[in-house]
């Protein structure tokens, strides 16, 4: 009888491994070269044309050809699952943080913020406010968002590292606002966030109840996603930009230990370096990002507004600083929310 | 043991039954028990009764409550009519019923949330009546009525079609009222079969995440946050917080346990009482 039981184990586990190994088996056989970027959400449009971009220049070069996968999710959990396992080559995430996640993991080597160039960051972007057309609410600037009767779509920024990012340039305009008082500035970003309609768990589900759904008046917006949603519906939505916002810097980084196992390690830095040239600096701009070379920021000026003062994360103590004093449990953002 | 079964292949069955069971349920249990005990007694009280976590909980556990006496209420109608009447489209009418599992909740969740908003087709018309639906917790029954309603329908179902018409017509004979035979012949009859789809439909609405919220709005103000939401808050925000996901995990699945439990031991009762 237990003789019966064990064979019974035997032979599921023999099947098991057997698809364990034959998953293996793919991945070493391969003989082209590939790499695997895992990204963040909106960047899907931006990479479909940079890795075609990219395959020209590397075959032009090396006459290799490279297959490049893709796979985009929210930051958070993409940086997770590079944690978990997922055998990417390079991450190009929404912030520094979440590739410090991956380092802290023992994935990437201390020191990737100055691999490459800025701050491993390629491209910038910031926040803005997307409004119905015709701007019915008069919103100009973040002021606007505190007043009676203006419906304002953000997502949760416990839950969604872009509505961090919304959160902190609005405590930095009031900061100006107020210089520095810090009662009248909680008092500001709580009156802002009772405007609050719908709270969605991340910046996509944000665009969906605000564009498809129709709530709100105003939303708060990564400035390359409402640049996409108005060039998508010219004649419903307009930008408006606010006098001050925040700099955000998606960074990019080799995944040290899986380049190593995976031989691609020359292709990786290619792949990142090739970012900053101008051709694809160029196609960064024509994605709704702001160019990170200066020369070719200028050549957007109709497009981005660059009057904008832009603070940065630095004038917050950095990313871990601030996610401590705003946005753990019981931080300033759970006390506003009381 | 000794004993000679009849059938053949009981170790090799039960070999594949407790292999899957332990790499597919037992271990990955197991593993969020030891995650979640890895906070200290005290941080973990501390959190489980948080403000916002005990809302959760209180709005899962209600919302999926009132979602499942919905079901079986209309489940039991949806199963009575596909098994007791010929009709026509009934065939497709009775795949239909399945179409929640199938679809992707968060399809699910995006498009009934679009229906129920204030700009929605449905939304709109309940809104002149003061009924607001998407982002309140009257959204959050509705989505859970959606994906728990097949559970009720396909467990009273078999039970309905076996049950055979001479013991109504018995009781009719005997001179019993209709309402008389509704609940003296037929409910005990199907009362194990109601309680296994009600607690199916609830332990799936406890759980559920994807089509819960887009339509529930997530405000920690107006209650309409989930349990499920709480948890992925911690896996999703700037720091992730494995202990705190893993604590709260254990508690709902304590709470859906026990809840199974009762419900199990109801079933054990009634269909005992109903053996010949």
């Amino acid at each position: 009888m237990r003789k019966k039981i064990s064979r019974g184990l035997v032979l599921v586990l023999a099947v098991c491994m057997l698809t364990g190994t034959a998953g293996c088996g793919t991945k070493q056989e391969k003989n082209a070269l590939e790499i695997t970027n895992v990204s963040y959400d909106p960047t899907r449009e931006l990479y479909a044309s940079y890795n075609e971009l990219f395959k020209k220049y590397y075959e032009e070069k090396t006459g290799q050809q490279v297959t490049i996968s893709q796979s985009h999710g929210g930051s958070g959990s993409q940086a997770r699952s590079v944690v978990e396992g997922n055998d990417a080559d390079v991450v190009t995430l929404a912030l520094a943080h979440d590739i410090t996640l991956i380092e802290e993991a023992g994935l990437i080597e201390p020191g990737w913020l100055s691999e490459f160039d800025r701050n491993s960051s390629p491209y910038t972007s910031t926040i803005v406010f997307l409004v119905r057309k015709g701007n019915e609410k008069q919103i100009r600037d973040w002021e606007d968002l505190t007043k009676d009767g203006v419906g304002v779509i953000t997502p949760d920024p416990k839950s969604s590292g872009g509505a961090c990012w919304n959160f902190l340039a609005a405590w930095h305009y009031a900061d100006r606002l107020y210089g520095g008082d810090e009662a009248q500035m909680r008092q500001f970003v709580h009156d802002l966030y009772q405007n609050v309609l719908v709270m969605d768990s991340g910046a996509r589900g944000a665009t969906t109840t605000f564009v498809e759904n129709g709530q709100g008046d105003v939303l708060i917006a990564w400035e390359n996603e409402a640049l996409l949603t108005v060039k998508e519906y010219p004649d419903d939505y307009e930008i408006v930009t606010p006098s001050v916002s925040i700099l955000a810097e998606p960074s990019v980084a080799i995944v040290d230990e899986n380049v190593e196992k995976n031989g691609t390690a020359e292709l990786a830095k290619d792949y990142l370096e090739y970012l900053y040239s101008e051709e694809a600096q160029q196609l960064i701009g024509e994605n709704f990002y702001r160019p990170s070379d200066e020369k070719v920021l200028s050549q957007f000026g109709d497009v981005f507004d660059l009057s904008v003062n832009l603070c940065s994360i630095d004038d917050f103590g950095g990313w871990d600083q601030a996610y401590a004093d705003f946005f753990t449990d019981d931080a300033i953002f759970d006390q506003i929310m009381e | 043991m000794g004993k000679k079964h009849v059938i053949p292949g009981f170790g090799m069955t039960l070999g594949t039954t407790v292999s899957f069971l332990c790499l597919l349920i037992l271990i990955p249990l197991a593993s969020i028990l030891a995650r979640s005990f890895q906070m200290s007694a005290q941080e973990f009280m501390a959190l489980i009764t948080r403000p916002n976590v005990a809302q959760a909980f209180r709005t899962s556990i209600g919302c999926s409550l009132i979602a499942a006496l919905i079901n079986t209420g209309f489940g039991f109608i949806l199963a009575w009519t596909l098994v007791k009447y010929e009709f026509p489209g009934k065939a497709l009418m009775d795949g239909m019923i399945e179409l929640p599992l199938a679809m992707p909740t968060a399809v699910a969740g995006i498009t009934l949330t679009k229906l129920y908003s204030d700009q929605g087709m449905f939304g709109k018309a309940l809104g002149r009546l003061g009924i607001k639906v998407s982002y309140t917790r009257l959204g959050i029954i509705v989505a859970m009525v959606f994906v728990g309603i097949p559970f009720v329908v396909r467990s009273v179902q078999p039970v309905l079609e076996k049950l055979s018409p001479c013991y109504e017509e018995a009781a009719a004979m005997l001179g019993a009222s209709k309402l008389y035979i509704v609940r003296r012949v037929l409910l005990p009859e199907l009362l194990p079969a109601l309680l296994t789809g009600f607690g199916l439909a609830l332990s799936r609405g406890i759980g559920e995440y994807g089509s819960v919220i887009y339509i529930s709005g997530n405000s920690a103000k107006e209650g309409t946050q989930v349990v499920s939401y709480v948890i992925m808050q911690k896996l999703n925000a700037g720091n992730v917080d494995y202990e705190g996901a893993a604590a709260i995990a254990l508690v709902l699945l304590l709470v859906s346990f026990f809840m199974l439990l009762v419900i199990n031991l109801l079933q054990r009762f009634t269909s005992q009482r109903t053996k010949f």
